[in-house]
């Protein structure tokens, strides 16, 4: 008895004490575990992503720069294919992630009911997540293809007379959107899963007994207790698509013209024609947008969750 | 609702739903990967069709054979690369991530909030190519496998701070306090007491980035361009353009690389979902 009374005690007076010492008090959690994470940190990552808010301001040949002003992002919203590309972005982004946020509900409430197969559906719907998007990407193309493809193929057979997919130009960027939700879907409807798993079993009960239907009580009570799950999944797609480039990269490279082009596209294709500082006032771009978009979302739903 | 019912209240399962389910899936997820390793063990006249039949005569030793040997043994080459650049850096992002979401969620200063801050940034902002490429040029590091190694840990490591922080916080402190009780300094104290407690989330860390790794194309593409020292996601790239005549080698190559994921997802399916799951949720 007489110990534990003294223990906290004792604990009150060391922390000013401790303080007082200042540096000598010991630690073993030293602050040198932290030196080569950061050090890799801010070579690799923090000082590239401050110089790319100068050199976005510089015509550059990564040996010399000229500083032009805003030039870069002038010529960025006047050229007709940059704009597309910045435009495309956004499209994209909302769509996919969109579609991900009600496909991944919808097949997350399927794969947590009572039906055959479960373990199954659950690993064939998530597969695709872990496949390479290059390798996805020219499947696809191949499946897309407009004459021989197999997916026009099949549409033929009963009696729908298929789009050209990734060749004509109205619908490259939605093709390409289809085939990210394809290869994406299965990460949403891990995370919803996760999300309806957590709900206590006692709820669904309590709404049976007072009379809720299954549309009552996805509509009460699964719908509200997976906003967490839904924050995720749409900050998380919403990130992945803003920045998508493999698929795109893979199926049309931007084309047909410049029709399905996104800023980290136009970024890439810049950086290949030697415009260095073209390119990394793109990634300025890119990260204002993300940020944009993201951070004021992040906070939006985040303080929504707390007034539930 | 009688209270039978109520007890009893596990429906039966839904026959319908459930074929519709299992026809649908097929369609949709089954029957792309048919279509590539049917593609893959076609010969070339009959792969051009681009259809889903039959093959007329199975090339699985040949095509495999002759992708391998394409462009002298460049495959191969990409695998041991591709390997090499998985192993390197899931090591190098393992130990540093470790020992930094540990010192994180052990030690309370004022600095939380900011290394917090910068470790979630990384998660969100998009890196900025050609500086990445001028810092790399300047410590000669440009289009050299251990360049391409150290992005691929500084970009994975915000993922894996997350999952260690969140995990070391299951460990009972008592057990550091016994450990430095009984002498051990702060390097002893994490190699020797805290990280072999980690195993779990080790192990999913090591899955879910080691896919992330060998499948990337994105960082491979800009920081190590090249034939000679081209991962297996670039070769499929080049491959492109000299297999646009032969699609059984392209969609076998498709094959090839998607195996080491297969086998990782047939082990450590489990760990997959709860790395995944945990990440996302924390991020």
């Amino acid at each position: 008895m007489t110990i534990t009374s003294a223990r906290p005690k004792s604990r009150t007076d060391s922390t000013p004490a401790a303080q007082a010492a200042g540096k000598r008090f010991y630690t073993p959690y030293s602050f040198w575990f932290y030196l080569p994470t950061a050090l890799l940190y801010s070579v690799l990552f923090l000082i590239p992503t401050f110089a790319s808010f100068y050199y976005s301001l510089t015509r550059w040949t990564l040996f010399d720069s000229t500083f032009i002003g805003l030039d870069n992002f002038v010529m960025f919203f006047q050229e007709p294919a940059l704009v597309k590309g910045f435009t495309n972005t956004l499209v994209f982004a909302v769509v996919t992630s969109g579609s991900k946020v009600v496909l991944g509900l919808l097949l997350a409430v399927l794969l947590t009911s009572r039906i055959i197969g479960r373990g199954y559906l659950r690993s064939v719907v998530f597969f695709p997540v872990l496949v390479s998007s290059i390798g996805v990407g020219l499947t696809f193309q191949v499946l897309m293809n407009p004459e021989r493809g197999l997916i026009n193929g099949a549409l033929g057979v009963i009696g729908i007379d298929g789009p050209g997919w990734l060749t004509d130009p109205s619908w490259a960027l939605m093709s390409i959107a289809l085939i990210d939700v394809w290869k994406g879907v299965g990460l949403a409807t891990l995370i919803y899963i996760a999300g309806i798993v957590s709900i206590p079993r006692e709820y669904m009960e309590a709404a049976r007994v007072d009379g809720a239907g299954s549309w009552e009580s996805f509509r009460r009570i699964v719908l509200p207790l997976c906003k967490p799950a839904t924050v995720t999944v749409i900050i998380l797609s919403l990130i992945g698509g803003l920045r998508s480039f493999e698929l795109i990269w893979a199926t049309t490279r931007g084309g047909p013209g410049f029709t399905s082009d996104v800023i980290a596209s136009v970024i890439y294709k810049q950086y290949q024609a030697g415009f260095y500082g073209l390119s990394t006032a793109g990634n300025v771009i890119l990260f204002l947008v993300v940020t944009a978009i993201v951070l004021p979302l992040n906070w939006f739903l985040n303080r929504r969750e707390v007034d539930l | 609702m009688s209270t039978a019912e109520l007890v009893n209240h596990k429906p039966g399962r839904n026959y319908l739903l459930s074929a519709i389910a299992i026809v649908s899936s097929v369609v949709v997820f089954v029957i792309p990967f048919v279509f590539i390793v049917l593609t893959a063990v076609k010969d070339r006249q009959q792969s051009a069709d681009l259809d889903f039949a039959w093959p007329h005569q199975f090339r699985i030793v040949q095509n495999f054979v002759e992708v391998l040997e394409a462009r002298d043994y460049m495959l191969v080459i990409a695998f041991i690369n591709s390997t090499i650049l998985t192993v390197a850096s899931v090591t190098g992002m393992v130990v540093l991530a470790a020992m930094a979401g540990f010192v994180l969620q052990r030690r309370k200063s004022r600095w939380n909030p900011f290394i917090n801050f910068l470790v979630l940034s990384g998660l969100i902002i998009p890196p900025a190519v050609v500086p990445t490429i001028w810092v790399l040029q300047q410590l000669g590091l440009f289009r050299t496998m251990p360049g391409l190694i150290l992005i691929e840990i500084a970009f994975g490591l915000s993922f894996c701070i997350l999952l260690f922080r969140a995990f070391v916080a299951t460990i009972p402190r008592e057990l550091d306090e016994a450990a430095i009780i009984d002498g051990a300094g702060p390097l002893r104290l994490f190699f020797r007491v805290i990280f072999p407690l980690l195993r779990s989330v080790i192990i999913t860390v090591v899955v879910v980035q080691s896919v992330n790794v060998f499948n990337d194309f994105v960082n491979p593409l800009y920081f190590l361009p090249g034939d000679q020292n081209a991962t297996v996601q670039l070769t499929l790239y080049n491959f492109q353009s000299q297999f646009s005549t032969q699609y059984n080698l392209l969609f076998m190559n498709i094959l090839l690389i998607t195996i080491p994921p297969l086998i990782m997802f047939l082990f450590f399916n489990r760990r997959i979902v709860a790395g995944m799951t945990s990440g996302a949720i924390k991020g």
